[in-house]
């Protein structure tokens, strides 16, 4: 009797959670995709027909958007890397005490709402705001100038929004480093520039793979930022997704995009995971 | 000498992003205190503490945030429990499945919130069920779910078990060594997830965005004022959010703490 209790226990425990994800991920998933086949609309229904074509279209339409939400994100990626890392280094290395304070700090912004804080941006960005007016009134700017609209204002508020998802996969990386292997490299007569590049940052990568991970995939498909701080030149895949299914209740279109999005998503995450050519990433990411 | 500079410079970097990622929330806190005569608060007028006194004038704005408050609680509440469960399993048995249930976990992680909003719109639309507080609320409690589940299976691998096997050869039966014993070592991880639904939960817009219907949440009541200029209780009614929200964290960081005196 307690045996067989035993073997039923965990099913038992994941029973209600297993079914919720069950019912409201996996099912919406395949109805997607379904619906994705379908032709008609919202007011006759619509049937499966295994339309293909409407990937075709879809993708031909907004193939501009799409590919420019894959750029922002990418180069959203790398700026992130690169701010990120000096960060999460020195918080490892130098914070002594202080590190559960320095990420503290860092995950500040988190009490505010995303939305509000990048509404918060664009009111300091604004043409004549309160950081470019003043520039412009001691003429260090000439008065035509404006961010707001440009690709930089999208790609720094996404950058905002999502560096410390980047900081800290890094930091606990680096915070695993024992020091002395860094000692070792430099009593072996690596100069310091050396041993970074041949001890420390290998052993970060695994950090850095789980922040690509958590950073690139919201970054390409976010439309907040590009609705927000953007402008028509610089609308991303997210925004036609969200007005495709929101204004004009095109399902089949839109959810043929979703699909298309999350697979390109995916083979980006998975090519670059190949390109670090190691499994255990996988599973650090995956942790 | 030279590394000395190197560490200098690194130290004024990590401040500059730091005071880089505050710059927008002080901002924020700063026009809640504006003293704008109406709705346009992008200027800054002076100092005023009105918009304290007046800050549930607005009803629909109040109502939003009170939407937020409900969906989040239960979110936490049922989160809490379902991912609990998951999060027990996966730490302490060994069974078939699993793999799957691991994937799905981080399938719920990983993919685009605007998929994720998206799919749930196409399923309650093909339902024929009407979109609300409830849509949203089933929305939250599934993306919460792993999480909740990632950090209680965190805290039952560290788990030492023969506490459990010192209660069990005491005479006490699984479930009371479950509720004397094992639960209350599992609670700190219970509450933390939790707290990170609710988090996710209150902070939510894009698959409230999708799920609401004509509902509004209170980042989505923001999200459609946008065009129209917020008017400065927003800014106050964030104000709190934040100021609640990092009192929590300070407090349960200081009770999680181990004395440092004795």
């Amino acid at each position: 009797m307690s045996r067989t209790r035993r073997v039923l226990a965990p099913y038992l425990l994941i029973l209600p959670g297993g079914l919720w994800l069950l019912l409201f991920f996996v099912v919406p998933m395949v109805t997607m995709l379904s619906l994705s086949l379908q032709q008609g609309d919202v007011v006759s229904g619509y049937v499966f027909t295994g339309h293909w074509q409407t990937y075709v279209d879809a993708f031909g339409n907004y193939r501009t958007q799409m590919v420019r939400s894959l750029i922002y994100g990418a180069i959203t990626t790398i700026v992130l890397i690169v701010l990120a890392f000096p960060v999460a280094y020195w918080i490892a290395f130098y914070g002594g005490r202080r590190k559960p304070t320095y990420l503290f700090l860092l995950l500040l912004p988190f009490f505010v709402s995303f939305v509000l804080r990048t509404i918060s941006w664009r009111q300091i960005l604004t043409d004549e705001g309160m950081l470019l007016g003043p520039l412009k009134d001691i003429g260090l700017l000439p008065d035509g100038f404006h961010i707001l609209g440009t690709p930089t204002a999208v790609i720094g508020g996404l950058v905002y929004n999502f560096l410390p998802f980047m900081v800290l996969p890094v930091y606990v990386a680096l915070e695993r480093i024992d020091p002395r292997v860094v000692e070792a490299a430099r009593d072996l007569y690596a100069d310091p520039a050396t041993a970074f590049r041949k001890v420390i940052f290998p052993l970060a990568l695994p950090g850095v793979f789980a922040g690509v991970l958590m950073t690139f995939v919201p970054a390409s498909s976010d439309y907040v930022n590009s609705a927000v701080l953007g402008s028509s030149s610089t609308t991303m895949i997210g925004q036609v997704i969200q007005s495709q299914y929101l204004v004009s209740s095109n399902y089949p279109t839109a959810s043929a995009l979703s699909f298309t999005l999350m697979g390109v998503l995916l083979a980006g995450v998975f090519l670059y995971a190949r390109m670090l050519g190691t499994e255990d990433v996988m599973k650090v990411a995956a942790r | 000498m030279k590394r000395l500079t190197g560490e200098r410079t690194l130290y004024l970097y990590t401040w500059l992003i730091i005071a880089w990622l505050t710059l927008p929330v002080l901002i924020m806190i700063a026009f809640g205190f504006n003293d704008t005569p109406g709705r346009y608060n992008q200027t800054w007028e002076g100092l005023t503490l009105k918009w304290y006194g007046r800050v549930f004038e607005l009803d629909e704005l109040t109502k939003a945030l009170v939407i937020s408050l409900i969906v989040a609680l239960v979110t936490a509440v049922v989160a809490g429990a379902l991912g609990t469960g998951i999060g027990y399993a996966l730490g302490r048995y060994a069974f078939r499945g699993s793999g799957t249930l691991n994937l799905i976990m981080f399938a719920t992680m990983s993919s685009p919130e605007l998929v994720m909003g998206a799919s749930l719109l196409t399923l309650f639309v093909s339902l024929g069920a009407g979109l609300g507080v409830v849509t949203i609320t089933i929305a939250h409690i599934m993306f919460s779910i792993s999480f909740v589940a990632v950090v209680v299976r965190a805290r039952v691998l560290t788990l030492d078990r023969s506490i459990e096997e010192a209660a069990a050869d005491l005479g006490a039966s699984p479930w009371t060594t479950f509720w004397r014993i094992t639960f209350p070592i599992i609670l700190p991880a219970v509450s933390a997830g939790m707290m990170l639904a609710f988090a996710l939960s209150i902070d939510d817009f894009v698959v409230s965005n999708f799920t609401a219907g004509t509902t509004t949440t209170f980042p989505l009541w923001i999200w459609g004022a946008t065009r129209v200029g917020l008017p400065p209780q927003v800014n106050v009614m964030g104000t709190l959010i934040f100021l609640v929200g990092v009192l929590i964290a300070v407090v349960s960081s200081v009770r999680a703490r181990p004395s440092r005196r004795g």
